[in-house]
């Protein structure tokens, strides 16, 4: 008997269940774009090598070029076209287009997901290459300009819109200290 | 037409128009339009670098599941290849499938189609083809015996005798630099879907030129002009990589096959190897100079490779003819023949590699002159072009030097090297001049004031992310008098008529003529109608041909002076830089917010091009090793500090215009400024691209070894 080459598979994307047959060598970035017209996940290298399909997978980042779409079955997976409320954008969102953190706009998906990862990461108290002390009781870094470099480098941008775009996730990141804040108060 | 004063609209920050989409991911790319019973392909690529294509075992591909066609060069429709577009003879690898033979490793040789992509490729990569393997060559460097000097009157300028002032001179720099292959990257890869429909080939791209485009498919497939629409509506970068290429003609010709819409995306892969690239350079810098750092002497002879299909010059010499006067001035391109794809305009073609040899020979020359670089340049400023005898429209590159100066804190430099030191980093700085033609090319727009209020541009240009579409709406705005929101500005398609490519840093110079004159003739038309506007609206239309025939014949250039620190880890060998500042003076800045990006976006490529890029060829089998971003290097984000862009008041008093393109100035100049740092960081002079920590331990040995 000739193994099945197929299989139905319910992915849930951004809240929504979508259930489908994907072929098994499908990868979740071309379920996203092709099967979904979810397009807003970009295809940079599909090698994992630049970061412009970065989605989010149960809260964390991931390369969607190198996630098979029959691995991802009950995990919650967010895309860029899952962040903002209506008409009103995610603050990270915000931040990219009112500092002018992209140019041509392609890498620009997988860096607002990126850059909500580096957040929650940051928020949780990971350390980074760049962190000088990764002493536990040291607390957590400072969210510096080279911490946001740091942070940020898995994602390419060919433009150059690097000194905008750590300037955007600082921002972010400032509103969001802010939010905390307000709310522990 | 309202009359009221409206806010500031040219000069004042926008953010980009179409930001929100791609904030979104609303934005659709080439390869992101829905399309009912689209099939996919996959291109198939030579792995000889030379030699012709013996068999292709297509009936074992034509049984694999999906498969609906194998296109290669012995079934193919023929393609007339024979042609001049708006930009001269077309790249060759358009000529797809037309014969056998194999010119460069990385040629397309086949295209599979399939119902499904995971088919498609899967059936491409089952795809055994035979060659007949030649011996070819690939090997690139100073001193090959076959350079020729290029059938192109622009190869070679002269004026005075080189070797009499050079041995007059009192202090003489003779230096030979390198710089390696470099690739675009632009980060969306080429893609193309094309259909027919309603008796026209309709092809939806990503490309820096719709026009452009659509007029060689109606040339290359014997087509009425008007039978081929091109769109291009979001590109996901360009970089002078997004012309005409097999993605194009290989979809075309697969729809027209096969009369169904077929997507062709190229991988990251065989961008490398399909879509141009900077070709390696090789340059010797000869300048000689009194004792009061004078030129008497000024040579600049570059070589650089093309392939055996057509002779493409990477004008690094060029700027030498704009930037420094000499008594004798000698500047020649030459070129070298091998078997490698042909390279293509990259970034600032010419003046990138260019200023990285003549920047560093002047520093050079400071040096040895006991003079600050700065004075230096001021020293050799020129009145008029240098060899054209013509005024400059404009020419503040002294003012940027002065502003930068401050800003940067030059005056505080101690010009000796090797002097400041921070735990394990050695510090310097330097600093370079910039400067980058200002053309402008005949382009037509429409503009049409709807019969709500608002008004409608049509033009086809291109925002490649360089913010054209945003800078042409406040264009029009202003020359409208009315807010940016009632101006919708539509792009990136053919039918808008013929209009200049997003290129050669002429789009939006070129582009907001066209739009002015377009809302020029509007308002004329509407004083006739007297308020009245039915409701197909009332449309002006406008060709600035005659416009820019009128212009006077000057040195139109932008300038600007980039000013780098940088660290040094002479037990590693790793360069940080620490800071970057630009200053330019490049016509009227339409829109500080998106202009100040394209700045900092070009300074960007320089620290890529200074630290990190270099494209490897192997010469046994002619292939690039690693075309992929682990072995391609570009600048990542932790590679990147902070770096300012600004500019100065720069008004070019007879221009219809006033703007300048700014588009390639950033990245002129500024591998030289982070050179020349590192020399003043260390006191070894570096001469070859890029500056990889191996090169600076073996000078580093070579220096304490002295």
């Amino acid at each position: 008997m000739a193994q099945a080459t197929a299989s139905p598979i319910t992915l849930t994307i951004n809240g929504e269940p979508h259930t489908l047959t994907v072929d098994h060598r499908t990868t979740l970035l071309d379920v996203l774009r092709e099967r979904l017209d979810l397009t807003g996940t970009k295809k940079g290298c599909d090698q994992g090598q630049c970061g412009a399909c970065t989605v989010l997978v149960d809260g964390r980042r991931i390369v969607a070029c190198l996630q098979l779409a029959v691995a991802t079955e009950g995990r919650a997976v967010t895309t860029i076209e899952g962040l903002a409320e209506g008409d009103e954008l995610h603050p990270v969102q915000q931040a990219f287009l009112d500092l002018d953190g992209f140019q041509c706009g392609y890498c620009t998906p997988g860096q607002i997901c990126s850059a909500l990862a580096v957040l929650d990461e940051h928020a949780a108290g990971w350390p980074s290459a760049a962190t000088d002390d990764v002493r536990p009781e040291a607390g957590p870094p400072a969210l510096t300009p080279e911490e946001i470099r740091e942070r940020m480098s898995g994602n390419l941008c060919r433009c150059g819109a690097y000194v905008p775009i750590v300037q955007a996730v600082a921002k972010a990141a400032g509103q969001a200290a802010e939010t905390t804040e307000e709310s522990a108060a | 037409m309202t009359t009221t004063a409206q806010p500031p609209t040219v000069g004042a920050a926008h953010t980009r128009v179409e930001g929100r989409d791609k904030v979104t991911g609303a934005a659709r790319y080439a390869s992101e339009q829905p399309f009912d019973q689209l099939v996919h392909s996959w291109l198939v690529l030579s792995t000889v670098a030379r030699g012709r294509v013996r068999k292709v075992g297509e009936e074992a591909v034509r049984a694999m599941p999906g498969v609906l066609a194998v296109l290669h060069h012995g079934n193919a429709p023929r393609l007339t290849t024979d042609y001049a577009s708006m930009l001269g003879a077309p790249d060759p690898t358009v000529a797809l499938f037309q014969h056998d033979r194999v010119p460069h490793a990385g040629w397309p040789v086949a295209l599979v189609v399939a119902e499904t992509p995971e088919q498609a490729r899967e059936a491409a990569e089952s795809l055994v083809v035979e060659y007949v393997e030649e011996p070819h060559d690939v090997a690139f460097h100073a001193g090959r015996p076959d350079a020729y000097v290029p059938e192109d009157g622009g190869a070679v300028a002269t004026k005075g005798d080189l070797e009499a002032e050079l041995a007059a001179s009192s202090v003489v720099v003779d230096a030979s630099y390198t710089t390696p292959e470099q690739h675009h990257s632009a980060m969306e890869p080429h893609a193309a879907t094309a259909r027919w429909e309603g008796g026209r080939l309709e092809v939806v791209d990503s490309n820096q030129g719709s026009m452009w485009v659509a007029d060689e498919l109606a040339k290359l497939f014997s087509l009425d002009p008007s039978s081929v629409r091109v769109r291009s509506e979001h590109i996901g970068g360009a970089f002078g990589s997004k012309g005409v290429r097999p993605h194009q003609v290989a979809a075309a010709m697969a729809a027209t096959v096969l009369q169904r819409p077929v997507r062709l995306a190229l991988t990251r892969r065989q961008t490398f190897a399909v879509t141009g690239y900077r070709s390696p350079t090789a340059q010797r810098v000869r300048l000689g100079a009194d004792a009061d750092g004078r030129l008497r002497a000024f040579g600049h002879e570059a070589l650089n490779l093309t392939s055996t299909l057509r002779p493409f010059v990477e004008t690094s010499a060029a700027l030498g003819r704009v930037l420094y006067d000499a008594r004798a001035h000698h500047t020649v391109h030459r070129l070298v023949d091998v078997d490698m794809p042909t390279p293509t305009w990259m970034r600032a073609p010419g003046e990138a590699p260019g200023s990285f040899a003549v920047e560093s020979a002047l520093d050079e020359l400071a040096e040895r002159l006991g003079m600050d670089p700065i004075a230096l340049r001021a020293r050799n400023e020129p009145a008029v072009g240098p060899l054209s005898g013509l005024p400059f429209s404009s020419r503040n590159l002294l003012g940027c030097f002065e502003e930068g100066a401050r800003r940067f804190g030059w005056a505080e430099r101690d010009p000796r090297p090797r002097m400041r030191r921070e735990g394990r980093w050695l510090l310097g700085t330097g600093t370079a001049a910039a400067t980058y033609p200002s053309g402008a090319a005949p382009s037509t727009a429409s503009v049409t004031a709807e019969a709500d209020g608002t008004f409608t541009v049509r033009i086809s240009a291109a925002d490649v992310g360089t913010g054209a579409r945003t800078a042409l709406t406040l264009i029009a705005a202003e020359a409208l008098d009315v807010a940016p929101e009632r101006v919708d500005v539509r792009i990136g398609d053919s039918d808008f008529g013929p209009a200049w490519v997003a290129g050669g840093s002429m789009g939006t110079r070129s582009w907001a003529l066209a739009v002015t004159s377009a809302v020029g003739e509007l308002r004329g038309r509407l004083a006739l109608a007297d308020g009245e506007i039915p409701p197909e609206g009332i449309t002006a239309r406008t060709d600035t041909a005659g416009l820019l025939a009128e212009l006077a014949k000057k040195e139109r250039h932008s300038f600007g002076a980039q000013f780098a620190e940088v660290a040094v880890d002479v037990a590693t060998g790793e360069i940080r830089v620490r800071r970057m500042l630009g200053i330019f003076a490049a016509g009227r800045i339409v829109n500080p917010l998106t202009a100040r990006s394209q700045l900092i976006g070009g300074m960007t490529w320089g620290i890529s091009m200074a630290l990190h890029e270099e494209a490897v060829r192997d010469e046994a089998s002619g292939s690039q090793l690693g075309a992929d971003f682990a072995s391609y290097h570009v600048a990542a984000n932790a590679d990147v500090p902070l770096i300012e862009a600004d500019w100065l008041e720069d008004p070019v008093p007879d221009d219809p215009v006033g703007i300048k393109g700014i588009g390639e100035i950033g990245i002129v100049g500024v591998a030289a400024a982070i050179s020349n740092a590192a020399w003043h960081a260390t006191g070894v002079r570096h001469r070859d691209l890029p500056l990889r920590p191996d090169r600076v331990l073996r000078a580093e040995a070579e220096a304490v070894g002295d």
